[in-house]
Order: C-alpha cells, then structure tokens, then sequence
C-alpha cells in the first residue's frame, strides 16, 4: 500500500551541507599576491578545500571558508595573513 | 573534489581533508561504512550530503560487519567497488573491537580506515581506550594514568595482508598507502592520527603542524605491515637513531590537554617512546 508521505531518507550530495559556514568565521586569510609563489601547500591542507589555484596564484573561497588558519600557517613564504572580520 | 565545501565539521578539523584524499584515490566506486562518530555529522547534516559517494551510517559495534555485507553483495551483482569502512577510534578500539577483529580473522575483502583523534570528541571528550597517557579529557580530569591501546599491532596479529599507520601532515605517504591497499585482496587496516582542535585543546591553525611533531618526535612512527613484514615509511625511516627525533615534550606543550602533566610523567612518555623504538629497530 502506498501513502503520500511515504519516501526514501535518501539525502543528495551537494555544496553546504552545513550551511553557509563561511558564517563561522572570525579572521579571514588574506592573500598577498605578490608573496605568493604558487607552492600550493595551502591548496594541499585546507581541509574545506576553499582554496583554488588559478594561474599558479591562490584564490579563497569566502563563502565557505571556515577561517581556521591552517593556509596561513602551512605556507612557506607567510603570504597569507589572518585579518580581523571587524576591520 | 569528492567531499564537497560547507560542510558541519570544527575549523581545523583535518577529517574532511583525510576522507577527500582517501577518495580521490579510491575514485567514484566507493562506498563508505561510517558508525557513529564525528564523521556521522559531518555527512550525516539535515541539509544535504558533503560526499559525492554513497554513504551507509551504521551503529557503533557493527561497521566491519555491515561492510562485509555490502561487500558480498556487490561481488554477488558482479559490482567491482572498493567498501572502506571509515571509524573513528572509539568505534575502533572500544565499541567495534570485536566485529573489527571478526572481520579481520574472516579476511574479508574490506578497507577499514581508522581516523584516531584520540577520545570520544563528538560527544565531548569523553576518555577512550585509545587516549594517550596523560591526556585530559572530561572523564580523565587530572590525566589518564592507562596507555594507549596499540591497535595496529593488535589488527596486524590476526595476520591480515596490510596494516598501515599515517598521518594527515604527510599526505603523500598516506595516498600511497591508500593506493597500495586498494590493489590488495583481503582485510586491509590503515590508521590515521587526526588532531583534533577543540578536543585537544589547541588553535585551529596549528592541526598540521602537531601532526607533523607527532611523526618527528616519534610518538607516531609511520610504517606498513605488508604480509607479516614490517617496513618503516617517509620520514620515520630517518627517525631510528635517537639523536634524530625531537624531544616529545616539542609534541606536548602545544597541546592544552597534556598541560597538567608533570616532568617525571613527560619523562616517563619519553621512556616508553624510546622503548618502542628500540623493539622497531631490532624488528627492522
């Protein structure tokens, strides 16, 4: 017998399973262009895989990044640099 | 990328990059086995889903079995695809510690991937077999006085064809030796330390570099157990003259969970380090 509200708990997957949690954040790595020298170890150890590498030059995805700090702490030449989200 | 952006898991928590690079290995025919752990939240939200494989959760003491189960069927619709069974510590070494060794004595044909963050963080850490010595957590408030359980050595003694410990901090090594188990037939274990920010009590940014200390200091050695042979990896392969590791108080002191223990206890740490090593060298 089939009822209406009968259906699968079968979940899709999809970006922002958690929500929005560049929401979360309290310090936002800022990358300094002309610092960067493409090494892609932040791009390696961002667990929220936000950043992108385009161009042998890094990219930050704000809309999820959780702003934990790890990219700025890997990268070898401290191109990236934590800022206050109030200022 | 196979785990996707935005999902539920701490800032800092290495999990949701270990699972993306045991997938971006083991490919789109995958299926993860996952019992109750922080893994649960992270792909379990009401939302959606991060992972772009299938997902089965699973009860606490029944993820090995449930992957055996998934793994028969597969072979008896003639589906080639690789069951890894991802489980947090607990649900290795304190809950599924029998239906682990279970499926290890049977030798199935599964992958089981232990991410060890060493207490029950998801509920509140919450002490575990696996939790260090000295450890603070909310049921250990002056420091566990017990070991840690040795569970790599335990899963390697039912004689399974590969056991393998890795490290987040060497991603490289730990893709190899995903890759390496992936072409095996049979039971293979992989064990995986991930720090954990707020159960470990230190700040988010510093993840990989306490991952990277535990390989230098020696309090995690990496190495494979390949059918009964053991053989030391990547940097722990330069780690087995004394002079070479770093003290392990380097390990401790960035670690709030390990600030209440005394000099003599990190003496005591160093000593059991260094014994441990001692017995690697006269395997190797």
């Amino acid at each position: 017998m089939q009822h209406e509200y009968q259906y699968f708990p079968i979940t899709v997957p999809g970006k922002g399973a958690g929500g929005q949690t560049g929401t979360w954040r309290f310090v936002r790595p800022v990358v300094n262009l002309n610092k960067c020298i493409g090494c892609r170890a932040c791009w390696m150890f961002c667990p929220e895989a936000t950043i992108h590498v385009i161009d042998g030059k890094v990219e930050v995805d704000y809309d999820y990044c959780k702003g934990c700090g790890i990219c700025a702490n890997v990268c070898p030449v401290k191109a990236i640099l934590m800022e206050g989200e109030d200022q | 990328m196979m785990l996707m952006r935005g999902n539920a898991a701490c800032p800092g928590c290495p999990i949701p990059r270990e699972i993306d690079a045991l997938l971006e290995v083991t490919g789109q025919k995958t299926v993860l086995v996952v019992p109750a752990s922080c893994t649960s939240v992270i792909m379990g939200d009401t939302n959606g889903m991060p992972s772009s494989v299938p997902v089965v959760h699973s009860a606490f003491a029944a993820a090995p079995a449930i992957a055996s189960g998934i793994k028969a069927a597969l072979n008896s619709k003639k589906e080639d695809a690789t069951v890894v069974v991802w489980a947090g510590d607990g649900g290795t070494g304190d809950i599924g510690l029998a239906s682990l060794s279970g499926a290890a004595e049977r030798n199935e044909d599964i992958m089981y991937l232990c991410y060890d963050n060493e207490a029950y963080m998801n509920t509140g850490v919450q002490r575990s077999g696996l939790t260090p010595y000295g450890a603070w957590t909310t049921t250990t408030p002056e420091g566990k006085r017990e070991r840690k359980k040795p569970i790599p050595q335990i899963v390697a003694e039912h004689g399974v064809p590969y056991v393998a410990t890795a490290s987040i901090a060497y991603i490289f090594d730990y893709q190899a030796k995903v890759k390496k188990a992936k072409e095996i037939q049979g039971f293979r274990y992989i064990h995986l330390l991930s720090p954990c920010p707020p159960g470990w009590r230190f700040d988010s940014s510093l993840t990989i570099r306490i991952a990277k200390l535990a390989v230098e200091t020696g309090i995690w050695p990496l190495y494979e157990i390949e059918k009964g042979k053991f053989r030391l990896t990547s940097l722990s392969k330069t780690l087995i003259d004394k002079s070479k590791r770093k003290p392990v108080l380097e390990y401790l002191k960035l670690q709030g969970r390990f600030s209440k223990m005394t000099s003599e206890e990190v003496k005591k740490l160093q000593n059991e380090v260094d014994e441990f090593w001692e017995e690697i060298q006269k395997i190797d």
